[in-house]
């Protein structure tokens, strides 16, 4: 009975904290403009189905693809074993799903649970010695500093931590079952706490590689402790984990869903139109605008800004890619600009994004506004030479597997520095006048435009 | 061979009541850049072979907006772009063949929402469809038979768009060798001019990205590089010219290898 409320208590606090946390982060995304990216249903359905369950883009490098699958299947099928413990938990049961009559079901599940578990160990181990022992480039970038290092290496040791644990407690069961079995044929008693080790399940890897370390153990009372031990690390750690996840970068397990869901459906290569642009050229180029036939502004309307500045000028769905973030640096890894030296790391621009908004949503607890400490992404994150390096090829957005688009928010930032700052580098300057002056980036007149024509010689 | 090609504008045509099949537009490169209007000119002379009923905008034609939009100026770029509308409006255009994937890009998905809705298509893919219908011929490959031929892909028309086969498929009729470099189609790396980088130094690095995607190049020897842009194009040439190859493997447009096989160069 204690066991059972102290259990209920940590779960409580588990989801709480979680809960939380979600909130926060959905407040932090509300942040950003509005943008429509709800339209299409059964086309995003298909690119999620794709992109997020079929990590199409993942395989494109087969090593750490393949891997990755294996511990994403892991992840998704293990739950089924997680949901089993946690009823267990609150009802004080032990392997309900056994004592509900699917038979041998029951054996194939926890095998098959246990042959992912030993997958998922594996890659884990695999991913940490490729993380911190090869020399991957793109694990070493300047923006991988001392926290998105750790973060990475916390959650491989930590799953591995649990697989461990998961592994060592069906050993010890799988011992107690035997036992347990072996006292019935024997007519032996069989004390309350030890009949809960019905015969359930079956156990290939934990038997083969597990039950080697705790078969030595000869006091059943003992055995009992090291298996509820494993029991309660394996559950709280998997809450543990949960709250972790959403200040971590493997958030993107929840966010490559709903992120995929949201891609943009056009064409890579467009660009947004801004609208608020839109109508003032409009009126500009009508000669019969009358300026004072426009409705009067909505005074509750926020003043129309061009760009980015900062997160909250920036749409949702940006905010929202900067969340789904994995940090992987596929991007970066085909960036033109960031192969030949310069600044420039789109995988830098999506966790500047990212940083800056929590720091925004902190000022915002703190003191109901995200203005007060004066910082913002441009230039306080984002250096203007980061943001000129850019060639927009559009490389890391094709590269990224969850469908992040750092270029839109390059462009965002630019548009900020010309349309209110006017500030370009002045050979940029210098082709605004000519395109403006002469209709072509170089200053040839336009009348000469058509020239070459005459020039089809014989 | 060559011959004298009176190239139509679109304000003739309309004076004598004429409509065309397809809208060329040129392009600020096309048309004032000494390298790229020997494309135009290919592309003419492709047009004209063929007998297509083709008009260009001549003075009428501006900047499509785009090096100013990826700058940020999104002002601008409305401005030209808006103009560019009414003019292309107002002949009724219907459908354009354009040889620079920047304006390809941005006519066929920016110029829709602010009401320029066109066909819109990229030389290589007319020069592929008037192949396929048997309207330009390139007999027996002509002389690019037996060379080694890579394509780089121009990211407005590849990764933007997936316009991949299109340039390739064109370019076999050469009957060459068509070699990819490694990184090539969605993968291709980029030739450093897009995004306004043309008309800027390069930020601070340790090399020039035109070099980096002329190694690429290098390590398959091709005897020519066909690029699909005239930005693309330019850095290709200065990348060569970089590692003193110059004489060794040209840098032409597909239009021009198109072109020059079946002899209207
Ligand atoms: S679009 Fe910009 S940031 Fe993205 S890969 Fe190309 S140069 Fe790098
Ligand atoms: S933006 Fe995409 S590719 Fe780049 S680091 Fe984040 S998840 Fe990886």
């Amino acid at each position: 009975m204690i066991a059972q409320i102290l259990f209920i208590l940590v779960l409580a606090a588990g989801i709480f904290l979680f809960a939380r946390r979600i909130r926060e982060i959905r407040r932090n995304i509300g942040l950003g403009r509005s943008e429509e990216r709800s339209d299409q249903a059964g086309k995003r359905l298909k690119v999620m189905t794709l992109v997020a369950l079929g990590q199409s883009k993942m395989v494109t490098r087969p090593v750490a693809g393949l891997m990755h699958i294996l511990i994403y299947v892991g992840f998704i099928i293990i739950n089924i074993e997680v949901l089993e413990i946690l009823i267990d938990g609150v009802t004080g049961h032990h392997r309900i799903f056994a004592s509900m009559g699917m038979g041998s079901l029951y054996d194939v599940l926890i095998a098959s649970f246990e042959v992912l578990a030993a997958g998922v160990l594996l890659a884990c181990v695999v991913f940490l010695i490729r993380r911190n022992l090869m020399n991957i480039r793109r694990f070493h970038a300047a923006e991988m500093t001392s926290w998105p290092k750790s973060d990475a290496n916390i959650i491989l040791v930590v799953e591995i931590l649990l697989m461990f644990a998961f592994l060592s407690m069906n050993a010890t069961d799988s011992i107690l079952q035997d036992r347990v079995a072996e006292m019935q044929e024997n007519n032996e008693p069989v004390s309350e706490a030890l009949s809960h080790y019905i015969d359930a399940g079956s156990f290939p890897v934990s038997d083969a590689f597990f039950r080697p370390m705790f078969e030595g153990i000869e006091s059943n009372a003992t055995l009992m402790n090291v298996e509820r031990f494993m029991w309660w690390f394996h559950i709280v750690g998997i809450l543990a984990f949960l709250v972790y996840v959403p200040y971590s970068k493997h958030f993107h397990i929840f966010m490559a869903f709903p992120n995929t869901w949201y891609s943009k459906l056009d064409a890579i290569g467009k660009a947004s139109n801004l609208k608020s642009v839109t109508n003032e050229v409009k009126l500009m180029l009508d000669p019969n605008a009358d300026p004072f036939a426009a409705p009067a502004p909505d005074p509750n309307a926020d003043p129309i800004k061009f760009g980015a500045k900062d997160v909250q000028d920036l749409s949702w769905k940006q905010l929202f890619d900067a969340y789904t973030c994995t940090e992987c640096g596929r991007c970066t890894s085909v960036c033109p600009a960031n192969q030949t030296g310069k600044l420039l790391s789109p995988r830098k621009i999506m966790m500047d994004t990212r940083d800056r908004l929590e720091e925004a949503g902190e000022d915002l607890d703190e003191s109901g506004n995200v203005k007060t400490d004066g910082k913002t992404l441009l230039r306080d994150y984002i250096s203007e030479e980061e943001l000129w390096a850019c060639t927009t090829c559009n490389a890391c957005v094709d590269a990224c597997p969850v469908n992040i688009d750092p270029v839109s928010i390059i462009i965002d930032l630019r548009r900020h520095l010309i349309m209110e700052e006017s500030k370009s580098p002045e050979s940029i300057t210098a082709m605004f006048n000519n395109v403006e002056n002469n209709g072509a980036p170089w200053a040839f007149p336009a009348a000469d435009r058509g020239k070459w024509a005459e020039e089809m010689e014989a | 061979m060559a011959e004298k090609i009176q190239v139509p504008t679109m304000a003739q045509m309309a004076a004598s009541g004429e409509v065309p099949e397809i809208l060329f537009w040129v392009g600020c490169a096309g048309s004032f850049d000494d390298r790229a209007k020997k494309i135009t000119k290919a592309i003419v002379r492709i047009l004209h072979h063929c007998g297509v009923k083709y008009a260009v905008l001549g003075a009428e034609e501006s900047c499509t907006g785009d090096p100013a939009k990826r700058a940020g100026n999104e002002f601008l770029y409305q401005m030209q772009a808006m103009q560019n509308i009414q003019v292309l409006n107002g002949y009724e255009i219907k459908k354009i063949v354009t040889g620079c994937p920047h304006c390809f890009n941005i006519m066929k998905n920016e110029y829709p929402e602010l009401g320029g809705t066109y066909e819109v298509v990229h030389h290589t893919q007319l020069i592929n469809d008037l192949m396929k219908e048997g309207r330009l011929q390139v007999k027996d490959g002509g002389s690019f038979k037996g060379k080694r031929i890579t394509f780089h892909d121009p990211c407005y028309l590849g990764r933007a768009n997936d316009v991949y086969e299109a340039p390739r498929k064109a370019l076999e009729q050469l009957d060459s060798e068509l070699v990819e470099m490694k990184r090539c189609k969605s993968k291709g790396l980029c030739c450093g001019a897009g995004g306004a980088q043309m008309f800027k130094e390069a930020e601070p690095g340790n090399k020039e990205v035109n070099v980096e995607r002329t190694e690429d190049a290098l390590e398959v020897s091709p005897n020519v590089i066909a690029t699909g842009c005239p930005f693309c194009n330019t850095m290709m040439t200065d990348g060569v010219k970089n590692f003193e190859k110059e004489s060794e493997i040209e840098v032409k447009d597909v239009a021009e290898l198109i072109a020059e096989a079946a002899d209207l160069i």
